[in-house]
């Protein structure tokens, strides 16, 4: 079943127009990678799919983006309930400055949710599905700032995994992380996707090799294939492709 | 080889130079302390904190003075601390960041810097006169809150921009709106640079006399304010008017409720700074 349906989508920072008619659609249960140069939008399509650009004040889009059949940039949307359906981990690990517990609760709390069983239970069982639990179990008043990067990182994702999300997108979640930090994620990214739809943003040209099964290429603003993984990585049909997944430029 | 022993030379001489100017400083702090403690110190006791003023000096003390000053504060924080803040967190959070926002933000800072007595001119047409509060302590808070009221807000902004913005992301990532971002967010992570700057202002506060004389408060109060309406003095006042007289008794007095002003500032100070660096210590992440 189609989840993500983008059609014709135009985005504009000022005079500046940075994705042209972008039209590609993802099933649910998937993992789909978005690949391409530094700046060639990426990103900025990912931040369209939970209106993160929305806070940028020159930001326009033109088009239509639809998640389960809605119009995401419809008037009579909730860009808050949006995000709660559609969670989003980003490059640097970004915990608050609070416990590990207050971490993965605050997405409860800002629904408005006092039970305090239902919130420790949830807790629990967002860090065992982000594989932190048993690191964690003891330690879940420390601030979440004392973790390493790595499980910084997978707090991130239980944080997001609390609020019961359908899609989680991901930013480059790994860049920033050592390669057995980065391997536990890939990992993790693995087991999720069996309940989640899973977009993610990605210079690592094996990373996306090895977890996705579609795989898009962005180059200037435009997307140039879209493709399942196999396909991208063994018979690309565009020569752009070609020349930057074998290294060619970008 | 000419130039490297003037090198040095200038090298050596910048070093003595700034040890004389950091020197000056203190000594002459140190120098005013020890004076205003020698005159002082032993007309503090606690019959001069407990008593109404008087004609006489040695039976003349400060209660009038310090209570006044201690509703003018909680009054000034109740009235300054919640507009400044909120200004602060609009301007910051919610304002565009256009020309305008630019000219206002300048002439926030400049407000700053304008000299006190002229706040006291404004305080004395607004709130005495157009508003006929008259001389009263609310008149008084109200006059101070707008001198202080640019430092809270200025302090408030710079406190929120040095948040960083990935935690504002992370939490509109979670689905939060843009209030309970600021609320269980941001303010926390702002709250040291806030309340460190709202001391400060308060301090700079309390020293005040000039707008206070202007609008009207007076050096003789003979009774403990009772209500915000209520006439009042304060402790610059009363100092003001004790050394201002010739008798030696009274300069003593005057000393010795220096000697209790400083040790209000400097406590007030000394908070600040705990609470600054408690902030800087946390807000490595």
């Amino acid at each position: 079943m189609k989840l993500i349906e983008a059609d014709d989508v135009n985005v504009y920072y000022g005079d500046n127009h940075v994705l042209k008619d972008i039209s590609l659609s993802i099933k649910e249960n998937t993992v789909t990678a978005f690949i391409g140069p530094s700046g060639c939008g990426k990103s900025t399509f990912l931040r369209t799919l939970n209106r993160m650009n929305d806070y940028i004040d020159t930001f326009r889009l033109e088009g239509k983006i639809e998640i389960d059949g809605k119009n995401i940039y419809g008037k009579k949307v909730k860009v808050e309930e949006l995000r709660q359906k559609v969670g989003m981990v980003f490059q640097k690990p970004n915990p608050f400055p609070k416990s590990i517990f207050e971490n993965v609760a605050y997405g409860l709390k800002i629904q408005g949710s006092n039970d305090k069983d239902l919130i420790a239970d949830r807790v629990e069982k967002s860090l065992k599905q982000a594989a932190l639990w048993g690191e964690v179990k003891d330690i879940l008043n420390k601030s979440a700032l004392s973790l390493s990067g790595g499980q910084q990182q997978r707090l991130c994702i239980a944080r997001t995994l609390a609020v019961k999300p359908s899609i989680i997108l991901m930013d480059e979640p790994a860049s920033a992380l050592d390669p057995i930090s980065t391997a536990k994620i890939e990992e993790l990214i693995f087991e999720l996707k069996t309940k989640y739809t899973i977009v993610i943003v990605t210079h690592n040209m094996q990373q996306a090799a090895r977890i996705s099964e579609r795989t898009a290429f962005f180059y200037l603003g435009n997307l140039v294939e879209y493709d399942k993984t196999s396909e991208i990585f063994t018979n690309p049909k565009h020569k752009q492709t070609e020349n930057y997944i074998t290294g060619r430029f970008g | 080889m000419n130039s490297l022993r003037t090198n040095r030379l200038l090298d050596t001489s910048f070093k003595y130079v700034g040890i004389f100017a950091t020197l000056f400083g203190l000594v002459m702090l140190a120098i005013f302390i020890f004076n205003i403690l020698g005159d002082g110190i032993s007309r503090i006791d606690w019959d001069f904190l407990t008593s109404l003023p008087s004609r006489r000096s040695s039976k003349a003390g400060i209660l009038t003075a310090w209570t006044g000053t201690a509703w003018i504060m909680m009054l000034t924080a109740l009235i300054a601390i919640p507009l400044g803040i909120s200004a602060g967190i609009y301007l910051q959070e919610y304002g565009k960041k256009n020309r305008l926002a630019a000219i206002v933000e300048v002439n926030i800072s400049n407000l700053a810097g304008v000299p006190s007595i002229i706040y006291g001119l404004l305080g004395l047409e607004i709130f005495v006169r157009t508003l006929n509060m008259g001389s009263s302590l609310l008149a008084g808070a109200c006059t101070l809150s707008l001198l202080i009221l640019p430092v809270i807000i200025v302090a408030t902004r710079e406190a929120l921009k040095a948040v960083p913005n990935s935690l504002r992301e992370a939490s509109y990532g979670m689905g939060a709106t843009k209030w309970q971002t600021i609320w269980y967010q941001i303010l926390p992570a702002a709250s040291g640079g806030i309340i460190t700057g709202v001391i400060l202002a308060l301090s700079r506060a309390v020293g005040e006399t000039a707008p206070l004389i202007v609008i009207g408060a007076l050096a003789y109060v003979p009774f403990v304010a009772q209500s915000p309406l209520d006439e009042f003095t304060v402790l610059p006042m009363q100092i003001f008017n004790w050394v201002s007289r010739p008798q030696k008794g009274f300069l003593e007095n005057g000393a010795a409720a220096i000697i209790v002003l400083l040790a209000i500032t400097f406590c007030m100070n000394g908070i600040a700074i705990y609470f600054r660096n408690r902030w800087q210590k946390k807000i490595n992440w």
